[in-house]
């Protein structure tokens, strides 16, 4: 399969008053996703896993390293590059409609064209009839779905999701995973996923990669093998699961520095 | 609105009514509320000072508190959406805005005097400053109160400066540039009757017909004319609180 995003060597720190009081969040992150994979990046809380999607998506400074797409070297924001927010990020005073349509009224495509792009998204996403609520109108798990679809709308070649479902409660979180499974079988868009749910990691993932506490590294990357459509409960996944947990569980009782 | 909140208004005007009619308040002091309705009539139909009628007043007054209120909001919107998006602009900015926004509005109109002499103009200035300060202020926190994800989520979308400009910060900043427009408008009003006593010697406007009727005792047109300016004020308000209504549906 052909490289879509490659991080070679990459660091951050953010400088304090004296060079002693710098805060090192990546020790040394390398790390590659293929074209149309789903990798998820778990780690424990504070390792830096918002921090890394953020510089890939041009919101934070690199410190040295780099990050390229499809060969490219990434510098800043990038319409190839899409991002999901936990907190789904939508604009309050924009109906439903326009916020999927956002990124296209960016781009400059005329309104006709946006709004008939934006209805196939209301309808493939379930979202009939919903075209004209305001966010605040909206369920969690409908506003994550607009989100998604203004991510998607975009055709970014690469989505970074960040733990976007970790505001929902647990049926609604089952259920996007299932949608959101959907919709990549059928477009199979590459997708850097980060959560701190290892179960939803196992369920959703071609491969996990798992972070140490700070500063930053990746201690190991799994390979998560299992057919599709899951089981969250059979042997196999159970077995994952208690793999990265206690490789968790250790990196947390003996930080790396 | 029920019955029971004009009961208080009602039973107000009843005892003031009576008192007059007793004899309890002198007339000369605080004429009888039958009075300052006739007198209401009087300014509505012959004028004071006699041919300048009440409602060329309000449309004067009127007049200039729009041509305030407006440079104020030309002014004060981008201003305070630059100040409020820029700590470059605002740490620049701010120190001037705070030295002169302490200084009350009616204190400038000796100098307003000097600059655009006595009349509408002077009147107009001394709004401006009124409704500026309160404006600018609200339109500075209406863009810092916006939440900065939204900004990230405009960016990562590829959005250039002047799109998360006019399609994020301005609409986001609209109910609290609105509370300001409220507040502006509401200083606006109050300072005009002010500047207006001092700023207008002849013709029209609702502070100089006050001023008139004071110069020859007519306390019955001075009580009609702040009838007058309450409820005019009370109008803007309701109009503006409309358009709040209607223009941040999604809050």
């Amino acid at each position: 399969m052909a490289l879509s995003l490659e991080i070679s060597g990459l660091k951050k720190v953010y400088p304090g008053a004296a060079p002693e009081d710098n805060v090192q969040v990546f020790d040394r992150i390398d790390c590659i996703v293929e074209k149309g994979q789903f990798l998820t990046i778990v780690g424990p809380s504070g390792c830096g896993k918002t921090t890394l999607l953020r510089m890939i998506a041009g919101l934070e400074e690199i410190t040295s390293g780099e990050i390229r797409l499809n060969g490219e070297h990434l510098n800043g924001c990038n319409e190839k590059v899409g991002m999901v927010f936990q907190e789904y990020a939508l604009f309050p005073w924009r109906k439903l409609l326009p916020n999927i349509e956002i990124g296209l009224e960016i781009k400059g495509v005329p309104a006709k064209e946006r709004r008939a792009e934006a209805m196939k998204y209301v309808g493939a996403f379930g979202l009939e009839g919903f075209e004209n609520k305001y966010p605040k109108e909206l369920s969690g798990g409908m506003k994550q779905r607009v989100a998604i679809a203004r991510t998607l709308i975009a055709n970014p070649q690469i989505v970074l999701m960040d733990e976007p479902f970790g505001s929902l409660d647990s049926q609604t979180r089952n259920t996007m995973q299932n949608f959101l499974l959907k919709i990549w079988a059928e477009r199979k868009d590459t997708i850097l996923f980060v959560t701190h749910n290892v179960d939803e990691a196992v369920y959703l993932s071609d491969r996990i990669a798992v972070l140490s506490p700070r500063p930053t590294k990746i201690l190991r990357v799994f390979d998560v093998n299992l057919d599709r459509p899951r089981d969250r409960t059979s042997r196999e996944t159970n077995r994952i699961r208690r793999e990265i947990l206690e490789l968790l569980e250790h990196s947390e009782q003996y930080p790396c520095q | 609105m029920s019955w029971k909140r004009l009961l208080p208004p009602v039973v107000l005007l009843l005892v003031w009514q009576g008192l007059s009619a007793s004899g309890v308040i002198p007339a000369y002091k605080l004429p009888s509320p039958a009075a300052v309705a006739d007198g209401l009539l009087d300014l509505i139909r012959t004028g004071m000072p006699p041919g300048h009628r009440l409602h060329v007043h309000i449309y004067y007054s009127v007049q200039r508190v729009l041509w305030g209120y407006a440079l104020a909001l030309l002014a004060a919107i981008p201003l305070g959406i630059f100040m409020g998006w820029s700590r470059t602009i605002r740490n620049l900015i701010e120190p001037l805005v705070e030295m002169i926004r302490p200084i009350p509005p009616l204190a400038w109109i000796p100098l307003a005097i000097l600059w655009f002499g006595i009349g509408g103009k002077s009147a107009a200035f001394i709004i401006f400053l009124g409704a500026f300060f309160p404006i600018l202020l609200n339109t500075i926190s209406g863009v810092r109160s916006i939440d900065p994800v939204l900004i990230e989520a405009a960016r990562v979308l590829n959005a250039g400066r002047r799109f998360i400009f006019l399609k994020v910060l301005v609409p986001g900043s609209v109910p609290s540039i609105l509370t300001g427009m409220r507040i502006g408008i509401g200083i606006g009003w109050m300072t005009l009757v002010a500047a207006e006593f001092t700023g207008v010697k002849q013709g029209y406007g609702l502070g100089y017909m006050i001023m008139t009727a004071r110069d020859i005792q007519r306390s019955d047109e001075i009580i009609a004319g702040m009838v007058v300016i309450g409820l005019i004020g009370l109008g803007i308000d309701a109009c503006l609180r409309l358009a709040e209504q209607h223009l941040v549906k999604w809050r």
